[in-house]
């Protein structure tokens, strides 16, 4: 019989374009040192560990291996998941399976990355046939792009409302202090930024991020001890794609779709927006905050524009996205999805801080990555 | 390419190569050899969801059925979606840096149902649209790889 399964604490690094004062283990004890005391915990009272990133990122693999003094893992049972990027919601489902098998009870699951170390396009390059694809694969930035010009000549969707989903992000991230990039921009500043694979500009990607994440899953039996107001996992789901770039149709995200109509099934919402508290999407580029949104169910194809611009996903607003910044601010992308996670359970908390969307009782956090793949969390504040 | 700045560490081969032996698999033999001998391009049909996939593989991923029907298609095709990439990365392959600007498209070649992707010769004037109509302009002398299409190129039609 599966458990039910909550995040009791978490911790994030002061994320930021480079860490030079860490090691890649120094920035991990980081996160999981402040993921630890939030909840009150000691490294013994931990059952296990889950960590990972991006393989072939840093020029170093087996994370497990030479992290197990920063990470807290000694002599404790000690696995790595990594999925390119879905790693950080990789990281989040599976650790929720882990804790909801009842093998487990305090679980820790540590997403990281260190890009400043890195060579992440060519890196990311490498994750693609290499017959077939690599040739003109360009990393994470071509693909989007691909998905960009497609998504934008079928609905007539320009570059000015593209940016105004970078507008909300980067608004959001001033009052989030573990953001990497915290200056306010303008859509013309956006439109403005050097074009680098049309039709996106330099601002309308996310950034290149050092950083890590720590989140402690618990099961039912000791979450509430842990915990006053535990975040409750209420359903996952997640959904791949093709492997070959030119499988895929392009204009929608067929895999976030059909993993919407999973969690909402499997949770009884009907209507998203009205139903829905609060998201952090792993929005990587600007058109995915227009589009994805209608993946999600939040608006008819065509029309997450119209829902961007009424304002009703910015702070204060009926549904409010990203009140973290999103990855448009802060990129460590083993961490990404996880630091989604991460967020939502603060905002159902209550510890989210100036960032705080008030009486969040919903939250919805996703992953993106690999060849269109996708990854669904959803969370309440009652136990499922 | 070494490092100017003796502070860090960089991994180099020198002038060795790293070679590394990819199967392309019996598919993608006939495909390269088709190519290589004949300019032809080689899909295979799905018999149950009866799409075309180029490149052609034994196993359909959404049927999970064996496929075996050959099929022609192209040489002639549609841009499906493009872009055209203004910054500069080494290329994983080769170690150098990608000239840079270059446009690469899905192409969806008459007769197959997946797309393909390939360079694409950006027109004087700049203008390139989903839709448009493209052919592929072969090497003289090919050697039975996807350089043996130099690009595709965007035709009245």
């Amino acid at each position: 019989m599966a458990k039910r399964v909550a995040i009791v604490g978490s911790g994030q690094t002061n994320h930021m374009g480079s860490r030079p004062d860490v090691t890649g283990v120094e920035l991990i004890h980081e996160a999981v040192a402040k993921a630890l005391e939030s909840a009150g915990l000691t490294r013994d009272d931990i059952d296990g560990v889950v960590i990972g990133n991006m393989d072939h990122f840093e020029g170093i693999n087996g994370v497990e291996l030479w992290s197990i003094d920063g990470n807290g893992g000694f002599m404790k049972p000690t696995i790595k998941l990594t999925t390119g990027g879905t790693t950080g919601s990789t990281l989040a489902i599976g650790g929720y399976h882990l804790v909801a098998s009842g093998h487990f009870d305090r679980l820790l699951v540590i997403g990281w990355e260190k890009n400043s170390e890195s060579d992440t396009t060519g890196a990311i390059t490498t994750a693609f046939d290499p017959v077939w694809d690599r040739m003109v694969f360009a990393g994470a930035i071509s693909g989007l792009a691909l998905e960009a010009t497609a998504y934008s000549q079928k609905y007539g969707v320009t570059g000015k409302d593209a940016a105004r989903v970078v507008v909300r992000d980067r608004g959001n991230a001033v009052k989030n202090p573990h953001a990497h990039v915290r200056k306010e921009i303008t859509v013309e500043e956006v439109l403005r930024s050097p074009m680098i694979s049309d039709p996106l500009h330099f601002w309308d990607m996310c950034p290149r991020t050092d950083g890590a994440c720590a989140v402690i899953f618990a099961s039912e039996d000791v979450a509430e001890k842990i915990s006053p107001k535990p975040a409750w996992v209420w359903a996952t789901a997640n959904r791949h794609l093709y492997s070959m770039a030119g499988d895929v149709e392009f204009g929608s995200l067929r895999s976030l779709e059909l993993a919407a109509a999973e969690v909402y099934q499997k949770t009884g919402i009907k209507e998203p927006l009205k139903e829905i508290d609060v998201m952090e999407l792993y929005t990587p580029y600007s058109y995915a905050g227009l589009s994805w949104i209608e993946a999600l169910g939040l608006a008819r194809p065509g029309e997450g524009a119209k829902l961007l611009w009424d304002g009703a996903t910015d702070m204060g607003g009926e549904l409010p996205i990203n009140p973290s910044g999103g990855v448009i601010s802060t990129n460590p992308i083993g961490a990404t999805g996880l630091i989604r996670a991460a967020e939502c359970a603060l905002q159902i908390s209550g510890q989210a801080g100036e960032r705080q969307v008030p009486d969040v009782k919903v939250a919805l956090s996703t992953g993106f990555g690999g060849c269109y793949w996708s990854d669904i969390l959803m969370y309440g504040a009652k136990k499922p | 390419m070494a490092q100017k700045n003796p502070n860090l560490i960089t991994l180099s081969s020198g002038e060795a190569f790293q070679p590394f032996r990819y199967s392309v698999g019996l598919y993608g033999s006939r495909f390269f050899a088709e190519l290589k001998d004949n300019k032809r391009l080689m899909g295979v049909r799905c018999p149950g969801c009866r799409r075309v996939h180029v490149p052609p593989r034994p196993v359909c991923g959404p049927c999970y059925k064996r496929m075996e029907e050959w099929v022609e298609v192209g040489p002639l095709g549609t841009i499906a979606t493009f872009t055209i990439l203004r910054f500069a990365f080494i290329d994983p392959e080769t170690g150098q840096k990608k000239p840079v600007p270059y446009g690469y498209g899905l192409i969806r070649l008459d007769g197959a149902d997946t797309n393909f992707q390939h360079f694409l010769e950006l027109p004087k004037d700049g203008k390139v649209a989903i839709g448009m109509r493209v052919r592929p302009v072969f090497e003289e002398s090919r050697r039975g790889n996807l350089r043996d299409i130099k690009h595709f190129e965007i035709i009245e039609d």
